[in-house]
């Protein structure tokens, strides 16, 4: 316990009246009460942009004296070279989410509290009991495998990436998304873990081998730790979030769990995957607002899409390989409500509209 | 959640990560260090689950505070003297938070451990909320208090001021050159670790005690992220240590780490704790009794000194060299003195001293009147425009500094000052160890070994170069630091926005010509450089 000295007494700075307002005097630039070093995209700046923008320095703005650091065999800072990709201008990208602290925090933490209210009420009413021994066995060995994609991606892909793109907004954008993935690869794990502890025979480790060596996911695993192993920032990026997840991810979320969950029984999956889907479709936005930015540029134009073109070209086939692989756990569950050919063509028409809006080609690969 | 259930969570997010057999992560950043024989040290635990409600609590107290802020007037008393500093302080930080988030993959990238993956995973977003928590608490001020004028043009001014690079080695230093030296030594095991979990308690104090409670609400929130930061942190000094290989560059990061931050926080922060404050109660702790406490008792004696049981050579010297250097060297009011000095290329406004404030810097740092006493009182006598030019271009005894390449703080205390020829250019430096710094340690090879991933100084790092010979409204027109009259300037060297008259406009510094240091030493023959030098070293710079 702390004795308090009484020989000292306490003292408390005193509080003063100094009227330092605003609009107590006038005086030049007295009413100047806006960032004014950037240009918002509508008429006035977003508290996104306000707090964004021009965070992260840029020598073709302000930054005088340049970057004072540079690594020993490069230049410092975030160089345009760590992308093959080019803008006249990369400061016109605004993130449409709007992500930033508030934002972040309110919507993860929305999911992740309605998630355990839904674990919790799940386990409370015994919905697992009326699970059909296929469907655990769906559930624990294929959904678990996905939690490893989102993981991965999210690790290796997304965290990576944001340290390299040339502005602030292209980063914290990025930054968000990783910070879904893996939030809702947890989100799968910790499902998981309920799981094994609420049904007597679901084997909480079957996801690891399943991911490691189930033969219908090593082609999903080879392009997974692939696109990890890009090193283009926006190589990464593009391939991941549309070709990747257009042709894998959605068909697995969307066009499979999605479809077939509740027809066996299960209504507690969809809640987790659809947050998933949620935040993929909200992560999508940015990329796309991004890629058209640069598929639209001025100046750029026409050598981006060629190079988003080789990307599609190179990551599209092994992409349609993989989906095509994980054919056979179309017909695992009991209830085979969709076929996998019903499921990757709507995959693949969401793609299609993807790269139209890109002014892309479709590869060959697609039409087989 | 129960303490068991929470432990099984934690074991289940671990089989979350698997060994790659077809592909590995790309290798964007490089390291020389190694961990091959590294056992696997975790840091402090954290799910996505508990993580993003605990903190959305607490940003709403934050946002709560804010709003009672501007509810309760808060800004009729607030210090203009504080609040001005903030201009500065609030358009550095930002950058070195959002540093913090870009650097984590690259210790992700060094470090195979995905335990620790996980720990700056989340750090990563920990610091997007402090860069941006802060950019609204700025935006904030700038709505609120009475003079917007720097706050409006933050992140400009930041980049194109000479304060900027001072402030921006705290941030670049996170992000460049070998991982380890960037995103564990110096930001962690050094700058998140010694200097912001001390000073950013230190600091908010200080904010409260001149009316301005959001700033302690906002970094008190933040700080209290800082503890798993931490430990992330020291989890990878711990498998570092375990590679005898590792040593020598652990040593040399430890130098070079603790050295910038001292030379860089401690004129940062200082000056705003000891010339940002209107309270000048005896029992108040100076900087120099916070740093004590903060940093030498808690930091130095709790968390480096222990290392040493690890074979750890600890920089005992450089800790006692920057005690010295701030309690008898006058390191903080040296710098102060600097930033009023040139004051016309700031982008706030300085208060001049009083005689209450003469008291307690003479109280608080014996024999500080007659430093810096006489020149406090010529720069309140010259704090009007009309009869004379800036105090920089008067004849005040006081001889302006060279600029440290390294730290890129002045050469202040003149004696110590080292002049060196490196990479074809002669260069000043405020200290032996920041000539070090440039001339060993920032360099492909050290003590022998191949050190391919360390950085390297760039830029133009002398900022008066860039203004060299230039008229000073030109300079000034050039930074923008302009009032929307175009004409006033946004820096002043007082706190009377009352009259018109008493502020300093373009008309008043036309005529005065600017003047790089650097390229004026590079100009002089052999003889006449080191006659200056020596007079350099020897000229005490006081007033009479
Ligand atoms: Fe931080
Ligand atoms: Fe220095």
């Amino acid at each position: 316990m702390v004795i308090q000295d009484e020989s000292k007494r306490r003292s408390f700075p005193k509080p003063e009246f100094t009227d330092a307002e605003a609009g107590a005097v006038d005086f030049p630039s007295s009413e100047s009460r806006s960032y004014n070093y950037f240009t918002p995209k509508k008429k006035r700046a977003t508290v996104y942009e306000d707090v964004t923008v021009d965070v992260q320095p840029d020598t073709d703005r302000y930054l005088s004296q340049g970057w004072i650091y540079a690594f020993q065999n490069g230049p410092g800072g975030y160089p345009l070279e760590w992308t093959k990709l080019e803008s006249a201008d990369w400061h016109r990208f605004r993130d449409p989410n709007e992500e930033w602290e508030k934002t972040i925090y309110h919507n993860n933490a929305n999911v992740v509290r309605q998630i355990q209210q839904n674990l919790e009420n799940a386990k409370k009413a015994g919905a697992y009991d009326g699970w059909s021994r296929g469907w655990t066995r769906f559930v624990e060995r294929h959904l678990g495998a996905w939690m490893h994609v989102e993981n991965g991606l999210g690790m290796h892909v997304f965290v990576a990436a944001q340290r390299s793109g040339p502005t602030n907004m292209i980063n914290t954008a990025i930054a968000v998304n990783s910070a879904h993935k893996m939030r809702f690869a947890q989100d799968l794990a910790l499902y998981n873990l309920d799981l094994s502890e609420s049904i007597e025979d679901f084997d909480g480790s079957a996801h690891r081998s399943t991911w490691h060596s189930e033969p219908v996911w090593q082609p999903v695993r080879e392009v997974v730790e692939n696109l990890t192993a890009i090193e283009d920032w926006a190589e990464a990026l593009f391939t991941t979030n549309v070709v990747f997840e257009s042709l894998v991810g959605v068909l697995f979320r969307s066009h499979l769990v999605m479809q077939i969950a509740a027809r066996n029984g299960d209504y507690v999956t969809p809640t987790l995957v659809g947050a998933g889907e949620n935040d993929y479709e909200r992560d999508l936005k940015y990329t796309r607002e991004l890629f058209a930015m640069l598929v639209g540029d001025p100046e750029h134009s026409a050598a981006n899409k060629r190079t988003l073109q080789e990307w599609v070209d190179k990551w599209a086939p092994r992409c349609c390989d993989a989906a095509r692989e994980l054919q056979p756990i179309w017909s695992q569950p009991q209830e085979k409500v969709i076929t996998f050919n019903e499921s990757w063509s709507a995959a693949v028409d969401g793609f299609r509209s993807l790269l139209t809006e890109f002014d892309l080609e479709e590869p060959k690969e697609l039409a087989k | 959640m129960s303490r068991q259930s929470l432990s099984k969570a934690h074991q289940k997010i671990t089989e979350l990560s698997w060994e790659p057999s077809f592909a590995t992560p790309a290798q964007r950043f490089g390291t020389d260090y190694t961990f091959d024989k590294s056992p696997k040290k975790d840091p402090l635990k954290q799910i996505m689950r508990s993580y993003f409600p605990m903190e959305e609590e607490k940003d709403d107290r934050v946002y709560g505070a804010m709003d009672g802020a501007i509810r309760g007037n808060m800004f009729r008393q607030v210090q203009e003297r504080w609040m001005e500093w903030q201009k500065l302080f609030l358009s550095i930080i930002p950058f070195p938070e959002i540093s913090a988030a870009r650097a984590m993959p690259m210790a992700i990238d060094a470090v195979p451990n995905p335990q620790i993956h996980n720990g700056l995973a989340v750090q990563m977003i920990d610091e997007v909320r402090h860069s941006t928590i802060q950019m609204n608490l700025k935006r904030l001020y700038m709505n609120h208090y009475v003079d917007p004028a720097g706050f409006d043009m933050s992140e400009q001014a930041w980049a194109n001021s000479y304060s900027g690079t001072i402030g921006r080695q705290f941030g670049e230093s996170f992000i460049t050159g070998d991982a380890i030296t960037a995103a564990n030594v110096y930001l962690t095991v050094i700058a998140e670790t010694a200097f912001t979990n001390t000073l950013f308690v230190a600091m908010p104090g200080e904010a409260a005690a001149n009316g301005d409670y959001l700033l302690p609400t906002v970094f008190h929130s933040v700080q209290s992220d800082e503890s798993r930061h931490i430990s992330n942190g020291y989890s990878i000094l711990l498998m570092a240590l375990a590679d005898e290989d590792n040593r020598v560059l652990l040593e040399r990061d430890l130098r070079h780490a603790w050295w910038n931050n001292h030379c860089v926080v401690d004129a940062a922060i200082g000056t705003f704790i000891e010339y940002g404050t209107k309270d000048r109660r005896k029992d108040r702790d100076s900087y120099a009794e916070m740093w004590r406490r903060w940093i030498y008792d808690d930091y130095y004696r709790s968390y480096l000194l222990p290392l040493e049981k690890y074979g750890l050579e600890i920089p005992h010297d450089l800790v006692e060299e920057s005690w010295n250097r701030i309690v008898n060297k006058f390191y903080v009011h040296r710098v102060a003195q600097f930033f009023a000095t040139g004051w016309p290329v700031n982008f706030w406004r300085i208060d001049p001293m009083t005689d209450e404030d003469f008291e307690w810097f003479e109280e608080k740092y014996p024999g500080w009147y007659n430093q810096f006493g006489r020149w406090w009182e010529a720069y309140n006598r010259l704090r009007y425009p009309g009869r004379n030019k800036p105090i920089a271009f008067e004849d005040v005894g006081y001889e302006y500094p060279h600029r440290c390449w390294s730290c890129m703080v002045p050469c202040l205390i003149r004696e110590d000052m080292v002049v060196d020829k490196v990479d074809g250019q002669w260069k000043t430096y405020c200290s032996e160890t920041c000539h070090w710094t440039d001339a060993v340690a920032f360099r492909p090879t050290y003590q022998g070994r191949e050190t391919p991933n360390m950085g390297r100084l760039t830029g133009t790092r002398e900022w008066e170069s860039l203004y060299h010979n230039w008229d000073l409204a030109d300079v000034l027109k050039d930074l923008q630091y302009v009032r929307d009259d175009g004409r006033t300037l946004i820096p002043q060297p007082h706190l009377d926005l009352d009259d018109g008259k008493k502020l300093w406009t373009l008309d008043d510094i036309r005529g005065i010509p600017f003047a790089s240091p650097n390229i004026a030493l590079n100009e002089m023959s052999d003889e006449e450089r080191e006659q200056h030098v020596a007079a350099y070293r020897a000229n005490p710079n006081v007033t009479a």
